[in-house]
């Protein structure tokens, strides 16, 4: 599954953004130092390619539903680990852009899930080992089909990581993991058995493709390590930045004039208040209402045991109804905007 | 002008999969002459324009462009001369907006971007399709398209114009007004195509290839019209040539 | 977005939208990418809890919206399939989540609630915002503001290519599916014997395409370098632009609107 941006916080999001960026220009600089230009339009389209190919149902035999073609592997075998990740990468720019699938804070996430693991460890460690002693129809199938499936196992381990770090869910993390891996399984199976047949026909077909991208690509292990070793450092560094951030600055992550006792919300600065306070008495639909009763009850059955929830039936009241409030006018103003965008044409006609 | 005189000698070339495209080529062509080139699918007419662009280069034989021998070296001053005019304008037009297409060329060849608009504008209108410039090629008509990618080639100010099939897939009215287009250039012409009526009409010479040889070359006219030639060559007499299917009348030349 | 045909349109109408001339179609990419990223920071970075806080930001993209006259109602069609995962994660948060938040006279509502909403609420922002800024942009000066940021050549010729190629190859694949539906009676996708030939066919034609785009781009000089026009400059309005909403953003981050609406109105005494 793709990562959303809504089940992400800005530091897990800033740092797997981070670490993306570290590895795309890793691998750009690769990309680079191989001059071969030829590659650059083979990126682009096959990088069409795939978004299209993505697009094709195929129906999963003895089920009424239908499986879709993943693109990581199947790039990294097309074009190398390096072209392969940088490829994927701009196909996922492009869905998550026109297609809101992820979202752009997310985007880091996604093409790290999605990208590295199949580019950087399933196909070096598994298709590469599996079709090193010779090419053949069998090491072929299997060597895409593990490739993919183990990719994007460990991509989904990955999201679950990243969701859990975020802290918006609050699934346990066992319950997440049972869930996302047997169902990433079933995924990945399909896909993995798409990006078998697809090699494995170009095999047949072009035999020299699928031999020219893995020729010209040898990916080491001391490349392996380079490449495993930067990741750590960005993410160790970043981690450590947002996580230094969020402490010394609390607040930032904490803070909430709703959730707090209700306080702070009051103690705004002198002159304010007094204007507000009278502006108030004026226009306030149900003045001095307070929900006594209900307050306390709620204090007796809900101790503030982690300073949070702190609940209170006036805020909770007048929470609600400032946000209602708060759509209406935004609702309000999109209307005048457009009225009189709407005037201004009739009168530019 | 010597310079735009494009001299083929026995040209051979072999695919990869062994298929033996050109079988020793030889021709002439001098500025500003038009020529067609015909022949059935596979005798080798794109291989041959793609050497004429150095895309491909031959395993025999030798291109001279002026007095410019064709290879790799010379190459950026070959292909600056030289435009070529691809057979699917979706191949040409790779980038994001047509502005961009045709700016792709003198960019590359580091021109001030003064000079690369003067470049861009001029070739867009010459082509008739300025009011499109910002557009992204998918949503121009596929005779858009063509001029888009005809204007991509002359924003390089090429002396030659290679075109593989530019007739190709065009309604007839686009097709009516890419010949006018072409009959204005005064650039030396190679169009290779199965378009028969359109050689008849825009080029004063033709070169008849079957299986990577040259059959014939000489006066489009007197080639044209030999049915047994055409029919020996994959090819049957241009439409204009024949008798109307109505009331039977023959056209005469 | 499981259909060729269908994902065509989708880029289309995002493509003319953002052909339009507006207010916001004319600030400069750059500093409609970095209002972007600022706004997404400051909408995740709203904890779970905070339903209300975070409403305010709903101003964005009604303001930005109905400058930019993009229609509300298929770009709204365009954020929900995406919503289905987000409220899959945040049904559990009901299950797992059951202390008291809200407390309304007549209702007590526990944190699951809550923290579902503002993820669903912040799901639709963020998916919202992307989309806004596609609409207003286009893909041509999204790469524009990717260069300025010094992002490589290679990396943006190569995600133009895909997006250029995107359209072609939708057509291409929708004409293979239709060919294969119109001979296969009845079936809904396709065969599992046929993946291999069906997908590899395309791939083929892909691959033997961007060979002739390589050769069309070798015959106008290209040499692995990858060079734009000039870029626009980016002029006092745009940084304002981008100044303005981030202080917005800002205010709506640290101060609790709502609650200061709802306390004008209805005055809570403690």
């Amino acid at each position: 599954m793709h990562m959303a941006d809504a089940l992400l916080s800005p530091a897990v999001g800033g740092t797997m953004w981070a670490v993306t960026a570290g590895v795309a220009a890793y691998s750009i600089k690769k990309v680079q130092n191989e001059l071969d230009e030829q590659k650059i339009p083979l990126m682009g389209v096959l990088g069409a390619f795939v978004f299209a190919a993505q697009m094709i149902n195929f129906t999963i035999p003895g089920t009424g539903s239908s499986g879709h073609l993943g693109g990581g592997t199947l790039l990294a075998i097309l074009l190398g680990p390096y072209a392969g990740f940088l490829t994927l990468a701009s196909v996922l720019v492009i869905q998550a852009l026109f297609f809101a699938d992820g979202g752009l804070l997310a985007l880091g996430c996604n093409i790290f899930n999605l990208g590295f693991y199949t580019c950087f460890i399933a196909y070096p460690l598994i298709y590469k080992l599996l079709v090193h002693k010779g090419y053949s129809t069998g090491r072929i199938f299997a060597g895409s089909l593990l490739a993919a499936i183990i990719g994007l196992q460990l991509g989904a381990f990955s999201v679950v990581l990243q969701t859990l770090f975020s802290g918006i869910t609050e699934l346990p993390f066992r319950t997440f993991v049972m869930l996302m891996q047997p169902i990433h399984l079933a995924i990945g199976v399909v896909e993995g058995l798409i990006t078998a047949a697809v090699v494995v026909f170009i095999w047949k077909a072009r035999p020299e493709i699928i031999e020219k991208a893995a020729s010209g690509q040898t990916i080491g292990s001391s490349d392996i390590k380079k490449v495993l070793a930067g990741f750590a450092v960005i993410a160790i560094i970043t981690g450590g930045v947002f996580s230094w951030f969020a402490s010394a600055n609390p607040d930032g992550l904490e803070w909430s004039m709703f959730n707090t006792s209700g306080k702070e919300e009051l103690e705004m600065p002198g002159g304010i208040h007094q204007t507000l306070a009278s502006i108030q008495e004026k226009i306030a639909i149900l003045p001095d209402y307070s929900f006594k009763s209900s307050e306390q009850e709620v204090d007796g059955d809900a101790p503030e045991t982690e300073g949070w929830p702190a609940v209170n039936a006036g805020t909770s009241v007048s929470g609600l109804a400032g946000g209602a409030m708060t759509l209406l006018l935004a609702a309000i103003t999109g209307l005048i905007i457009r009225s009189i965008k709407k005037r201004e044409k009739a009168r530019a006609v | 002008m010597s310079h735009h005189i494009i001299q083929a000698d026995n040209l051979k070339y072999k695919y990869p999969d062994g298929r033996q495209a050109l079988n020793g080529v030889t021709f002439r062509i001098t500025h500003g002459e038009s020529v067609g080139i015909v022949g059935a699918n596979g005798a080798g007419k794109s291989t041959l324009l793609m050497h004429l662009a150095g895309v491909l280069f031959p395993d025999e034989g030798e291109i001279r462009i002026g007095e410019v021998p064709l290879t790799r070296k010379t190459l950026p001053l070959i292909r600056q001369r030289v435009g070529m005019v691809f057979q699917d304008p979706d191949d040409q037009l790779f980038m994001t907006t047509v502005y961009d297409d045709v700016a792709f060329g003198p960019r590359n060849y580091k021109l001030p971007e003064e000079e690369v608009e003067k470049r861009v504008i001029s070739s867009l209108d010459t082509v008739g399709i300025l009011h499109l410039k910002d557009r992204p090629p998918y949503k121009l008509s596929g005779g858009e398209k063509r001029a888009a990618a005809i204007a991509t080639v002359l924003a390089m100010n090429p002396d030659i114009l290679v075109m593989d099939e530019p007739t190709s897939s065009l309604d007839p009215k686009s097709r009516r007004r890419l010949i006018t287009l072409l009959q204005g250039f005064t650039h030396t012409k190679i169009i290779a195509t199965h378009d028969l009526d359109m050689v008849f009409e825009l080029c004063e010479r033709t070169i008849v290839l079957k299986d990577g040889r040259v059959i014939t070359d000489g006066p489009t006219e007197k080639i044209l019209c030999d049915a047994e030639l055409m029919e020996e060559c994959g090819l049957e007499l241009p439409l204009g040539l024949l008798g109307c299917p109505v009331c039977n009348a023959k056209k005469t030349i | 977005m499981s259909n060729p045909v269908e994902s065509l349109y989708n880029i289309r109408l995002l493509d003319e939208l953002a052909e339009k001339k507006s207010i916001i179609h004319n600030v400069h990419p750059l500093m409609k990418v970095l209002t972007t990223g600022a706004y997404l920071l400051v909408t995740v970075s709203f904890n779970k809890y905070q339903l209300s806080n975070m409403l305010p930001l709903v101003f964005y993209p009604v303001i930005v919206m109905s400058l930019a006259d993009i229609p509300a109602i298929p770009i709204f069609k365009r954020v929900l399939p995406a919503l289905p995962l987000i409220t899959g994660i945040g049904l559990f948060n009901l299950l797992y989540d059951k202390s008291p938040v809200l407390v309304l006279p007549w209702i007590t509502i526990p944190g699951g609630w809550v923290s579902f909403l503002s993820i669903l609420i912040k799901g639709f922002l963020t998916i919202l915002a992307a989309l806004i800024l596609i609409a207003t942009t286009g893909m041509t000066k999204i790469a524009l503001a990717l260069r300025i940021m010094r992002i490589p050549g290679v990396f943006i010729i190569q995600l133009l290519l895909t997006y250029r190629y995107i359209a072609v190859l939708l057509e291409e694949a929708g004409r293979i599916v239709r060919a294969y539906s119109l001979r296969s009676a009845g079936e809904k996708g396709i065969k599992f014997r046929d993946w291999g030939p069906l997908t590899g066919h395309l791939l083929i034609r892909s691959i033997e395409r961007a060979q002739r785009v390589y050769r069309s781009m070798c015959c106008r000089g290209f040499a692995g370098e990858y060079h734009t026009g000039r870029e626009k400059g980016i002029n006092t309005g745009d940084i304002l632009y981008f100044a303005g909403w981030s202080i917005s953003f800002l205010i709506i981050r640290y101060f609790n609107i709502p609650a200061m609406i709802g306390w004008l109105m209805m005055g809570v005494r403690r």
